[in-house]
């Protein structure tokens, strides 16, 4: 069964002007946001500076937290749309994205548990 | 079926298997598949640099901190020049995607046009970080100093330009005197490097030839000084507002005449900026990052004399250009997450 709501990427499939027209439309839209984002990271990061905020202060922490979810956001249009996984079968996406964010979630969370381990015993007997 | 790929693939496709997974030519799952394992590499690169960051969080530096100076147009500008780069990557990202989009509708002159912006771009890129590097090698003009208790301060404030020494006993070189000025050699950069050796003791400078001289120097301006390591006074985060002691607290402590109690920039073993593995970090996890974006381009110019030689348009498919595109746009997804944990957060 052929899908025509969506644009083939397999190898012989060849674009039309007119589906080179919509993906141009939602490549230069892809553009806007993601020069947007990094625009209001870098004006957060000048106005609300972590020197002013204090690093262990609530402001901060959710100004951190905010530069992730922007950059998560980011990274989703780069590898959905820039590099059209979006566009690529759901079985091939899964394989791709699935274990990778499995093992690196399980990363960050062992990593920073155990950094922030070794901090406290650093604060308590010194270095 | 979920999937849309449906049409009949030719023998030439069909893997060794007769059928073809995901409907993918195989050139292209093998290129995803090593940009999991690459993606692995910086993943691991990144969460090392957390685990790090999180074991010592006071004396980390701050990015807006470290990072504020403009080619051309000196301090005062947190994070704009990074900023920048990211611009001018996420900017070649748009023109290789636009280069792939071409190809599929077989639009030669369209995928040379957009390639050739590509290498721009990257060339553009890989220079910035030449630039960035070099700036973090070199360091501010204050550098880090060790203060009379031990403990460690970066500085900020305005630096009083050197306007000459005058040579009271002479050298190598210099005859006594002899007023060197900014003719002559770079002054700051001779001063610095004294600082560093303990060649500076007091109002007394010895250069490099032996011959001790008197300098001039402005006042620092605005001085504040930042406690990054505890010493016996001072304990990390404690900072030194009064201009005035902080200014003479400084110059005390890089005029001693003992070697190492200013550090300026950066090199493998210390910084100026925060603990030694910050610079080690900063190395690795952009040099490798700058390495990619050189072997990137080096391979968008491969294939994009390919294009221009009619090699793909023959083939009948631009699928090179578009798993060059894959790893191109692999390279500006890998800086957004560098850019994120290095310099913002």
């Amino acid at each position: 069964m052929l899908r025509d709501d969506v644009i083939e990427y397999s190898l012989h499939a060849h674009h039309s002007e007119e589906q080179g027209k919509k993906i141009r439309r939602n490549i230069w839209k892809v553009t806007a946001i993601l020069t947007l984002i990094t625009f209001v990271e870098v004006l957060v990061g000048v106005v609300w500076t972590k020197t002013e905020l204090g690093e262990t202060s609530w402001a901060w922490a959710s100004i951190k937290i905010g530069y992730i979810v922007l950059t998560l956001v980011k990274a989703a249009y780069i590898v959905l749309v820039f590099m059209h996984l979006g566009e690529e079968r759901k079985a091939m996406k899964y394989v791709i994205l699935v274990p990778y964010i499995l093992f690196i979630a399980y990363l960050i969370f062992i990593a920073l548990y155990e950094g922030s381990a070794l901090n406290e015993v650093w604060t308590i007997h010194g270095a | 079926m979920s999937g849309h790929a449906s049409e009949q693939l030719d023998s030439k496709t069909l893997w060794g298997g007769k059928i073809s997974p995901f409907s993918t030519s195989y050139g292209k799952l093998m290129m995803w598949f090593f940009l999991v394992s690459d993606a692995l590499t910086f993943g691991g690169l990144l969460i090392a640099y957390g685990y790090t960051r999180h074991a010592c969080t006071d004396m980390w530096p701050i990015g807006e901190e470290t990072f504020n100076s403009m080619p051309f147009l000196g301090h005062g500008y947190p994070l704009l020049y990074v900023a920048l780069m990211t611009f001018i990557l996420i900017v070649s990202s748009v023109t290789m995607v636009l280069a792939v989009e071409a190809g599929h509708r077989m639009d030669k002159k369209g995928v040379v046009k957009w390639m050739v912006a590509t290498i721009i771009g990257g060339f553009f890129f890989v220079g910035s970080q030449a630039w960035e590097w070099s700036h973090f090698i070199h360091g501010s003009e204050f550098g880090k100093v060790e203060m009379e208790d031990g403990s460690m301060a970066i500085v900020h404030g305005e630096w009083g330009e050197i306007e000459n020494f005058s040579v009271f006993e002479a050298g190598h070189h210099h005859k006594k005197g002899d007023v060197i000025t900014s003719k002559d050699v770079d002054l700051g950069h001779e001063f610095r490097h004294a600082a560093a050796d303990g060649r500076l003791k007091g109002t007394v400078i010895t250069l490099h030839d032996g011959s001790k001289a008197n300098f001039a120097k402005k006042d620092n301006k605005d001085m504040v000084l930042v406690i990054k390591e505890a010493g016996g006074k001072y304990k990390a985060g404690d900072r030194v507002e009064n201009h005035a002691e902080a200014a003479k607290l400084y110059s005390q402590a890089i005029s001693t005449g003992e070697k190492g109690r200013v550090i300026y920039g950066a090199n493998l073993e210390q910084n100026e900026y925060g603990p030694q593995q910050y610079g080690q970090f900063f190395f690795f996890i952009t040099g490798f990052h700058g390495f990619h974006v050189f072997s990137g381009v080096m391979i968008n110019i491969i294939i994009c004399l390919g294009v221009i030689r009619g090699v793909y348009h023959k083939r009948g498919h631009y699928e090179m250009v578009e798993k060059t595109g894959l790893y191109w746009h692999f390279v500006d997804l890998v800086w957004v997450f560098v850019f994120t944990f290095f310099y913002l957060v």
